[in-house]
């Protein structure tokens, strides 16, 4: 530790820290620019200038490190003078178009600005200008504005993996850019807009749209992957307008995903089911809620319990997972699925459906697998995390699957579940590391053989020392903010005799009715003509064109919900806006449903559904905070039959129409026009 | 008294002999370098540190504190010797010559300096522009290797050596220390953040002591003859002999190795035969290269040529290119020319410099012009003091020390010139351009 007085105020830091770190422990705020304490060391803003005892000159304490007994100024006039000239410097050549520019009201040049600028330019030279750059659907350029603080190419570099940004020319003709214009290649470009300090980098759909101060802020939680980012909804009236990530070191650090920020804001008014739809004369019509209501009662009336289902989508909440469990309880229905992919996961225990070393484990892990997973397009935020461990060295990573470009070196292992148990020199690899880890895709037990391959990666992981008390290395990765809520709520088939059926038997004709709670994803033109579908979701995607009676429900930023992330970590979203039109929120709907069905269900208010979370499974008692889980627990999830050496499927490669909320954002259509390789030119009619 | 021809260093530094083997040897090259190098790195540094070597490269910082910087034990790291030879700063070309005419003083330099600095590996990084220099100097390394100078107990001294020339792309920044290392690892020329030095972290992030041509070819002769002997010419704490470069408005404009704290009078008036028109018409020189501030006829008159006396005419020795401008020079156009070339080499890293110097440079054009007000004579000095200390490496310091010292001593006559403008053009405030805020 070194002892620094900061401003006659002594701190102690770690020996290594840099004066800003010591000037920000004694409370001190310095500006900066180039300075981002997840980036690498530029120094080159020279913003951030503070007077160091015995040091002739002023020193950017970015970069310059602590030593024991140093005696650091901030406000001396030498340090003052040094900030003034700099931000004299960086106005000289930036456009005076603040009130043209969308980081109007949260740009870090005008707030220091107010701080060290002067009441007037003494610049009476001609301005730079330089000329806009297409980075893509996302990132709107403004390069006139770039102050050169090279934020946004190390975030490139470092974080996302891409190293496709960089600086042309020198001196004052210094450009930001990708040298031969392109779209940026990476999941995670809408970071760029937040790490940019000026207007430079802004958000393409949200050009033009609002200022900060006319939003209203609201904490949430993303489901649109399976990482369930911390975010933060901007809201003005009933419209979403952007939605940014919150810092949350133990999950997202402070990034989030494309499709988390960008598709839910333009979703958000399109193909919505706003009101109730019945299906009459063969056609579907507006109906009042009593109707839709109704028309379900009219068709269970006499139906047996064994013949209704009911599917979970990918999306839904806790809370209204567990009303519709409920209902069905009381329908006498133990039909009930939430793996619309067909994934063999074993529900049994938590441990074998959950990323057991947790998000921020990844980073104390020192060897990693991957099996049949891409998880830079299935979670990129935790592919980030994955990076940022291999980037500290000494982490071999290995992958069975997929040969894709997951912004890291690894090595391929084969291509198919054969390669499990034929790890070659890898196997020495993990057993060696203290504590190994391996990813295994959800993805790759959506396949006729995806039990034993579960079962097959759960022996790998406990021979090679991944099952430890302290240190669970076995992780599944989710696609989905909804997923594994559900799996704790046990919306599975009913086991024990004359049990429940899955999702396959439904649709091979074993239901007469069929609840379908936000789920689109599966083949809705398997259901047979004769099944009464009931959709219950918020876009009208797929399976809504199927329904004979649709209830109109919520996204995740419209109501109070608890959603469950890949790790197990349970975490609450709030409401944003209300739901458009008719719409209400999902467990209210069943609350309603339930009434008019003549089994009304114990609760009817928020407590009480969480109350009734916490009593189905005891996860739910405990809110954002997440237990490491050391492995106890012997018991394997069962071997599942034979192996099959055909080659796990790739991900898809669009990334950003996935889900109905995917599907229905106009900017995510535009960034898989942009991204993913044309479809071979149909060919002229000449 | 000038320097004796016994006393000289660079015996071919205008080529009158070949620059190969042979002939080097003949001058002297290469006798005894195994028993220099069998004295041991002690004695080598402690000999360096005797002869109070200062760096040639501009700085002056003295050349045998600099290599006991370097660390005595290896911690598994491989130490490195990298010699600059981008030889960029104007009106410096000092390093050109011995690149041509003599550079087995250089290759023997290399040789005995990485062994003091333990290291096994010297990279040579010469100018783009240099590209004859570069074949040559690499003509004379093959020689040297073929005859077992360097190479796996190079010189018979027992101590493995290799040798490396590695061409530049011509960018004046790439002569900066930190940036010359960026450069050599493949990236763009852009000037490190320091702390860590080199000398702890440097070229491929090992220990690396970067040093200029003129202070490696210096070495072997000092250890020859003794720390001593070359302490013996000069002033104290700035001995030793030196190559200038007197150019510009003299009658004979030359490279010539002469002792340190010689007059400048005497230096210009022996070597180069005497400013053009003679003395009396001198103007103003710029005293070590582009970026130290000139110095009036005034003080020309009797400052001595070394680190310190030009230090206390608040200019400096810098590489000891010395530019001699006589009264035909418009001499505010001449520091204009200088304050683009900043402009152009500035690599944009640093606010201050990246800005500051374009805004300097726009200044300067009118002040060229006259089409300013008197009152941005102070504007500009106080734009350089902004910039000046600010940045990260020294390029902007030297990029607004000539305006500095412009101004310092030619005030009048930019206000002058402004007087002139308005009588020829009227009102001024008319014919300025808008403030584009």
């Amino acid at each position: 530790m070194a002892k620094v007085t900061v401003d006659g105020i002594e701190v102690e830091v770690p020996n290594g820290s840099s004066v800003i770190q010591a000037c920000e422990a004694a409370g001190k705020e310095i500006p900066r620019f180039c300075y981002h304490e997840r980036l690498s060391v530029a120094g080159n803003c020279r913003m951030c200038l503070v007077e160091v005892e015995k040091v002739p000159k002023p020193v950017s304490s970015c970069s310059y490190p602590v030593a024991d007994g140093m005696v650091v100024k901030t406000d001396s006039p030498m340090a003052r003078n040094g900030r003034r000239g700099v931000m004299e410097f960086l106005l000289i050549n930036h456009p005076l178009d603040c009130p043209i520019c969308d980081q109007g009201g949260e740009c870090d040049l005008q707030d220091e600005a107010v701080a060290y600028g002067a009441d007037h330019s003494r610049y009476m030279e001609e301005k730079r200008a330089v000329k806009e750059k297409h980075w893509g659907p996302l990132v709107k350029t403004v390069m006139t504005r770039c102050i050169q603080c090279t934020r946004c190419i190390r975030f490139a570099t470092e974080i996302a993996g891409v190293p496709e940004l960089g600086a042309t020319n020198r001196g004052e003709n210094m450009e930001v850019g990708t040298y031969v214009e392109k779209a940026l290649t990476t999941e995670l470009s809408g970071n760029l807009i937040d790490l940019c300090p000026v207007g430079a980098l802004t958000s393409r759909p949200y050009a033009f749209v609002t200022r900060p101060w006319e939003l209203r802020k609201t904490d949430s939680v993303d489901v649109l992957d399976a990482v369930g980012a911390s975010i933060r909804v901007d809201a003005r009236g009933p419209e979403i307008l952007r939605v940014l990530p919150r810092t949350n070191e133990a999950v997202n650090e402070e990034w989030l995903a494309d499709r988390s920020r960008f598709a839910p804001v333009d979703a958000q008014k399109r193909r919505r089911l706003d009101r109730p739809w019945v299906k009459r004369d063969g056609a579907l019509k507006q109906a009042e809620w009593v109707d839709a209501f109704k028309a379900i009662a009219d068709r269970l009336k006499g139906v047996s319990g064994e013949r209704i289902g009911a599917v979970a989508g990918d999306l839904v909440d806790a809370e209204s997972v567990v009303a519709l469990k409920d209902l069905m309880t009381a329908l006498g229905s133990a039909n009930l699925d939430c793996r619309q992919d067909g994934a063999a996961i074993n529900p049994v225990r938590r441990e074998f459906y959950t990323f057991n070393t947790t998000i921020a484990g990844i980073e104390e892990a020192d060897a990693l697998l991957i099996i049949g997973s891409n998880p830079r397009l299935e979670a990129p935020v935790l592919n980030a995390r994955i990076r940022k461990r291999s980037l500290l060295g000494k982490f071999p990573i290995g992958v069975i699957g997929e040969k894709a470009d997951l912004t890291y070196g690894y090595t391929h292992l084969g291509d198919g579940p054969g390669a499990i148990g034929n790890l070659g020199d890898f196997a020495e690899v993990l057993s060696k590391a203290e504590r190994p880890m391996l990813i295994l895709g959800r993805g790759a037990l959506a396949r006729p053989d995806g039990a034993a391959i579960l079962g097959a990666t759960w022996r790998l992981a406990e021979s090679s020392g991944m099952l430890e008390e302290g240190w669970n290395g076995f992780n599944l990765l989710h696609r989905f903010g909804g997923q594994v809520g559900a799996l704790d709520l046990g919306f599975v088939p009913g086991a024990g005799p004359g049990g429940g059926k899955d999702l396959a038997d439904m649709l091979d004709g074993g239901v007469d009715v069929l609840w379908l709670l936000g789920a689109d994803e599966f083949d809705v033109s398997r259901i047979p003509a004769g099944t009464f579908v009931i959709y219950q979701g918020h876009h009208g995607d797929r399976a809504a064109a199927r329904a004979d009676v649709i209830l109109p429900g919520a996204t995740y930023l419209e109501k109070d919900a608890t959603y469950v992330n890949t790790e197990g970590r349970v975490q609450r979203g709030r409401l944003a806006v209300h739901p458009p039109g008719e719409a209400r929120e999902d467990w209210r709907i069943i609350r309603a449903a339930s009434e008019l069905l003549g089994h009304k269900l114990s609760y009817d208010d928020l407590a009480g559904v969480r109350r009734r979370l916490a009593a189905v499974n005891p996860v739910f008692g405990t809110v954002a905070t997440l237990a490491r889980r050391g492995w106890a627990d012997t018991a394997a999830p069962g071997n599942g039959g034979a192996l099959d050496d055909t080659p796990f499927a790739p991900t898809p490669a669009n990334y950003w129409q996935v889900g109905t909320i995917g599907r229905a954002s106009p900017t995510m259509a535009e960034c898989a026009a942009t991204y993913l390789p044309a479809a071979a030119p149909s060919l002229a009619a000449e | 008294m000038a320097l004796s021809d016994k006393d000289r260093i660079f015996t071919n530094l205008y080529g009158v002999e070949p620059w190969n083997l042979q002939a080097a040897r003949r001058r002297g090259n290469w006798d005894g370098t195994a028993g220099i190098i069998g004295k041991g790195r002690d004695w080598i540094i402690e000999e360096m540190k005797a002869s109070g070597l200062r760096g040639r490269g501009g700085a002056g910082f003295p050349t045998g504190m600099k290599w006991s910087f370097m660390p005595k034990t290896s911690d598994g790291r491989p130490s490195y010797l990298v010699i600059n030879s981008d030889e960029s700063e104007p009106g410096t070309c000092k390093d050109r010559d011995i690149l041509r005419h003599d550079p087995h003083t250089l290759i023997e330099g290399a040789l005995i300096a990485s062994f003091a600095m333990n290291a096994h590996a010297c990279y040579i990084y010469v100018r783009g522009e240099y590209y004859n220099e570069a074949a040559v100097l690499q003509a004379a390394i093959d020689e040297a290797y073929e005859a077992g100078l360097l190479g796996a107990n190079a010189a018979g001294s027992g101590w493995d050596f290799d040798l490396y020339v590695h061409r530049g792309a011509g960018a004046y920044i790439c002569g900066e220390e930190t940036a010359l290392i960026e450069s050599l690892e493949g990236k763009k020329g852009m000037p490190r953040l320091k702390p860590p030095f080199p000398a702890a972290v440097g070229l491929y992030g090992c220990p690396t002591t970067v040093n200029n041509v003129e202070t490696i070819a210096v070495v072997p002769t000092i250890l020859r003859r003794g720390g001593a002997w070359f302490a013996g010419f000069g002033r104290p704490k700035n001995s030793g002999t030196k190559i200038f470069c007197i150019q510009g408005h003299v009658n004979k404009p030359c490279n010539v190795e002469e002792e340190m704290s010689i007059p400048m009078r005497e230096l210009i008036e022996r070597h180069a035969g005497g400013v053009r028109g003679g003395w009396d018409n001198l103007l103003c020189v710029i005293p070590g290269g582009s970026s130290t501030p000139l110095l009036p006829k005034s003080v020309c008159d009797d400052v001595l040529m070394d680190f310190d006396a030009l230090r206390e005419h608040k200019s400096g020795l810098g590489t000891a290119g010395v530019i001699v401008m006589d009264k035909s020079t418009d001499v505010i156009k001449a520091i204009a020319r200088l304050a683009q070339f900043y402009k152009h080499e500035s690599c944009g890293q640093c606010t201050p410099c990246r800005e500051g110097m374009g805004w300097q440079k726009r200044m300067m054009d009118r002040m060229v012009e006259g089409r300013a007000e008197i009152e941005e004579i102070d504007l500009l000095e106080s734009i350089t003091r902004r910039i000046e200390g600010h940045t990260i490496c020294a390029l902007a310091d030297g990029g607004v020390w000539p305006v500095q010292g412009l101004i310092r001593h030619f005030r009048p006559l930019m206000e002058e010139r402004i007087a002139q403008y308005k009588q020829r053009h009227g009102d001024p405030e008319k014919t300025l351009p808008m403030a584009a805020e």
